[in-house]
């Protein structure tokens, strides 16, 4: 039975586990060769330390049972892992462990979770390639000179090659779901204040959320039940009761009403992922939905927005990485020199990019013209969405306009680089939730993903959507030969 | 050459309180003064990656409290932004402040210590987080950093430049701390840092129309500090214009040791901020509600109980001012009242005289001195009584205080008792004639103001217990009889 566990979706492994079919060594000895024979080809999952998992495998044994029990899941390298090397794949962070646990990691556990692995990212989860991390660029498993989409590429490398039974990524213009969508998985972006960002390194604070990333949609629901409820130890957390999401996973979508936005089958988007997507449109129509056309106007600026807000709360967050703490410490002459020399050293150059960009647009005399301003679109935005949100249930676009591409491709042309973001950014900025789910391949056999968007605090549409999608077609059943 | 001419000075004071509640502002951690270096700290309050900031109600409640007392309106939406700056001292490189939304606004303070009502605006009142403290290490080249003040609520009171002078502002402190201490909402100890202030400072020709350039000072550390470098300023300032020398707009360190101010930053090297809202803390909604039954349950402040006393107690005003500036001795003096309702002024002497004489040598409060107004009271009584002479009353006080014991108990066990027998005070006259021939020729050859000298002698003879009345009656009689 323990051939192949590593297959499993995180579902399957604690019916099995809880039958007594299988044991939690079985499946963390199977995952483990998996790691062995492919993350040398992937480089998805990093810092992986063995006592470390000896000692979550203690650890789980002690649990009683839990709806996750004994479900190994990647950990994005920039959620707070209590002693355990944490460094958002940045050398600034070098040798950092933190001193507690995000809370999504207390959650999991809790549940039975053990942790495999720290998935690697773009650093700072600057990126949407995973080419950025000071580890070195992850590759994509169904053709390794792809790039994995990031910058939770790692978690959905990881989970796309079977390196890990499930992920948490994090998703601050698309983190989750283009990386999910790119690798062929499923991947969603909780409602902002659904999941606790206590522990999560800050990048953007009012776009982040930790999500999950899963091989299919019901242990998508699974997870988003063990991390989701209020936090006070967060205070954008918000005090909503958490339902319970696996009774979303429904085969029922009759007489739901689902918008298609014109402005996201514009020109620029990738022809095989245009058909994919409509194609994807045509089978959710088969499945009872009623499918219209509407217009969200103000997408165009969705970009450019979010490139003023999200470096502009990423230079004030990133400012306490300074080398008097923690981290990387460079010691200079003076203390100007030591923080100098130390951000010098220890941020790549997307990082600084997006420091001084956002130091820029936050200065004395360009706020008003800058941030304000983009704080005026976010809210145009969001007008847009609850319009049509009043006569839909939700929304269908392409998660990503192309689908991978090369390694190196991209990564010295950063405008190309931030429109893969185009169509999950504005999710970020009105605080909705999205989900990617693969809708189709490319002739090249890379995957498409098909992003489902929603009211806030709507996360059972998204399920139940996905849901029936999923059990209708055959697109995630398909696996990388890796 | 300019004819020197007179000035008007204007002065604007930021005052910053340390609250006194039980944690810091935006964590759990204790705010106990004095606890050896970092271990008062956590992840929130040291700015670790990933931890977030959390209201401390209790602090808001304090703060609310405040703004009323000060009259100010207290707004009914509240938020907090990031002021960013690099210091080792400040873990996350920014401070949690307030900026264009402060908590309270458009106040006003009345000073009345010289019986001269003057109205001091309050232009603001804003919650905002500490900082640690930066030592030098006193070998080697290292700087050391204390982070247990890190994350202490600070209150900022920003006056208007209503101030005309530095013996002005020596008041509106004085004042402020005086409500404060009402309020029971901070110690106010400047010696421990919980009560900071700078001070704008310009002068200009006596009737100019504009204000003139400003400087402002910073590192004062006592109420007369601020007032000796607002000297210094103003004398500074005023030689510069006479030299036919423009004043520059720039920061100023008071240096007590050398009791001059030097620069520190001009305005062209001062900080950009980068100000911009916390989005880690979601905006407050302060209800009406709240503001009226905290402000329903204010305690009297010192100006109403000043009035009071003057009005009720008929205390001349410069003595009503001392003791209602502190509340424990307002309190002292209103319950002494009550006990020994025949001369509150002489309640008022003893207060101002012995009693606060007792406080400066113990370095203690009125609340910590132990001294019960009953007992005091009752003292008082004693003396009207004739049970013993004032003078005795003085070193009963002093008895009262360090034994705790009730004034009667003390007299007996102490053998205090007044002596009003002329036969027992007739062999102490005696011997004081017998040994001082010379003041006595002097009486006889008509100074008779030597009497004084000899009653004081009778005086030391019995330890103060003579009655200086009969004394001084029998010294006459028997002098005339010479």
């Amino acid at each position: 039975m323990a051939e192949g566990l590593y297959k499993l979706t995180a579902c399957k492994i604690r019916d099995l586990i809880e039958k007594k079919e299988i044991s939690v060594d079985d499946v963390v000895g199977a995952l483990t060769e998996r790691i062995q024979k492919t993350d040398k080809k992937l480089n998805a999952l990093i810092s992986l330390e063995k006592a470390d998992l000896k000692s979550e495998v203690e650890r789980v044994k002690q649990n009683k049972g839990g709806a996750l029990y004994g479900v190994p899941v990647a950990i994005k390298d920039n959620i707070c892992v209590d002693g355990r090397l944490t460094t958002c794949a940045s050398n600034i962070l070098e040798g950092f462990r933190p001193p507690y646990n995000a809370t999504v990691i207390d959650k999991l556990r809790e549940k039975g979770a053990l942790i495999c692995g720290r998935a690697n990212m773009d650093e700072f989860a600057f990126g949407s390639s995973c080419e950025t991390s000071c580890y070195g660029p992850t590759r994509n498993p169904w053709d390794t000179d792809m790039i994995p989409g990031g910058s939770s590429g790692g978690s959905a490398s990881s989970v796309a090659a079977d390196e890990a039974i499930a992920a948490l990524g994090s998703d601050t213009g698309g983190s989750i779901r283009q990386p999910a969508a790119l690798c062929g998985v499923v991947g969603m972006k909780p409602t902002y204040g659904r999941v606790s960002r206590y522990g999560l390194i800050a990048f953007a604070s009012s776009l982040d959320q930790i999500g999950p990333i899963t091989k299919d949609v019901s242990d998508c629901a699974l997870l988003l039940n063990a991390i989701s409820g209020y936090d006070p130890k967060d205070s954008t957390s918000v005090d909503i009761a958490v339902p319970d999401y696996t009774k979303s996973l429904k085969n029922d979508i009759k007489g739901m009403r689902i918008a298609i936005p014109k402005e996201y089958f514009v020109k620029g988007i990738d022809k095989e992922v245009k058909a994919a997507v409509l194609n994807g449109i045509k089978t959710l129509e088969s499945l009872g939905a009623k499918c219209d056309e509407v217009s969200l106007p103000h997408t165009e600026y969705a970009v450019s927005t979010y490139y003023i807000i999200a470096p502009a709360e990423a230079s004030s967050n990133l400012a306490r990485f300074d080398g008097v703490q923690y981290g990387l410490r460079k010691k200079g002459k003076s203390l100007i020199d030591m923080y100098k020399d130390t951000r010098a050293k220890g941020f790549g150059s997307e990082a600084k990019r997006r420091v001084i960009l956002g130091t820029y647009v936050l200065s004395s005399g360009y706020y008003d013209a800058y941030y304000l301003k983009a704080l005026k679109v976010r809210t145009k935005l969001k007008e847009d969405f609850d319009k049509v949100f009043k006569d839909f249930a939700c929304i269908v676009t392409p998660t990503s306009p192309t689908p991978a591409f090369k390694i190196g491709e991209r990564i010295d042309d950063p405008l190309s680089m931030y429109l893969s973001d185009i169509f999950t950014i504005p999710a970020n900025l009105t605080g909705i939730p999205g989900i990617s789910i693969p809708c189709g391949f490319t002739k090249k056999n890379l995957p498409i993903g098909l992003q489902i968007l929603a009211k806030p605090f709507n996360e059972e549409t998204l399920i139940r959507t996905a849901y029936t999608f999923e059990e209708n077609t055959d697109f995630h059943k398909r696996k990388p030969d890796i | 050459m300019t004819p020197a001419g007179k000035y008007e000075t204007t002065i604007g004071l930021e005052v910053h309180v340390q609250l006194a509640t039980q944690s810091k502002i935006f964590c759990g951690c204790s705010t106990r003064f004095g606890s050896s270096p970092n271990s008062q700290a956590c992840p929130v309050c040291l700015g670790f990656p990933g931890a977030l900031p959390v209201m401390n109600k209790e602090a808001l409640g304090f703060a609310i409290k405040v703004g009323v007392a000060l009259g100010c309106e207290i707004a009914g939406r509240m938020k907090f932004d990031r002021k960013h700056y690099y210091y080792p001292d400040l873990p996350k490189n920014f401070q949690i402040s307030q900026y264009d939304l402060p908590l309270a606004a458009e106040g006003s303070l009345e000073l009345f210590g010289d019986g001269q009502r003057r109205v001091i605006r309050i232009k603001r009142v804003h919650l905002e987080e500490d900082a640690g403290k930066l030592i030098h290490a006193e070998k080697g080249d290292a700087s050391l950093v204390d982070f247990n003040r890190s994350g202490m609520p600070l209150l900022e009171v920003v006056s208007e430049p209503d101030i005309t002078s530095p013996e002005e502002a020596y008041e509106y402190l004085t004042e402020v701390k005086s409500i404060l201490r009402y309020l029971d909402v901070s110690d106010c100890n400047m010696e421990e840092g919980s009560l900071r202030c700078d001070a704008n400072i310009s002068i200009r020709k006596t009737g100019a129309k504009s204000l003139g350039v400003k400087t402002e000072l910073k590192n004062m550390n006592t109420f007369r500090g601020v007032k000796i470098a607002l000297q210094y300023e103003i004398d500074r300032q005023k030689a510069v214009l006479e030299e036919g020398g423009k004043i520059i707009q720039e920061t100023r360190l008071w240096n007590e040791a050398k009791a001059r101010t030097f620069l520190m930053r001009t305005k062209e090297e001062a900080f950009d901020y980068r100000y911009f809202p916390e989005p880690d803390l979601v905006p407050f909604l302060i209800d009406r509600e709240t503001v009226e039954s905290i402000k329903a349950s204010l305690p009297e402040l010192p100006q109403k109980r000043y009035e009071r006393f003057v009005e009720n107690y008929k205390l001349q005003p410069a003595l009503a001012s001392i003791i209602v500036n502190e509340r424990d001795l307002a309190d002292f003096f209103e319950e002494s009242a009550k006990g020994y309702p025949r001369n509150v002024q002489l309640i008022a002497n003893w207060i101002t005289g012995d009693i606060q004489g007792e406080l400066n040598k113990r370095k203690l409060s009125m609340a910590s001195l132990g001294l019960k107004p009953e007992a005091f009271a009752d003292m008082l009584k004693l003396i009207d009584e004739g049970v013993i002479t004032g003078k005795i009353a003085k070193g009963l006080l002093v008895d009262m205080i360090e034994t705790g014991s009730m004034p009667r108990e003390l007299v007996k066990s102490l053998g205090l008792s007044q002596i009003t027998d002329k036969g027992a005070l007739e062999a102490v006259m005696e011997k004081v004639i017998k040994n001082n021939p010379k003041p006595v020729e002097d009486y006889k050859n008509g100074k008779t103001n030597v009497i004084t000298f000899l009653v004081g002698q009778v005086m030391r003879e019995t330890k103060g217990k003579a009655n200086p009345k009969i004394i001084n009656e029998m010294l006459r009689e028997r002098m005339g009889k010479l």
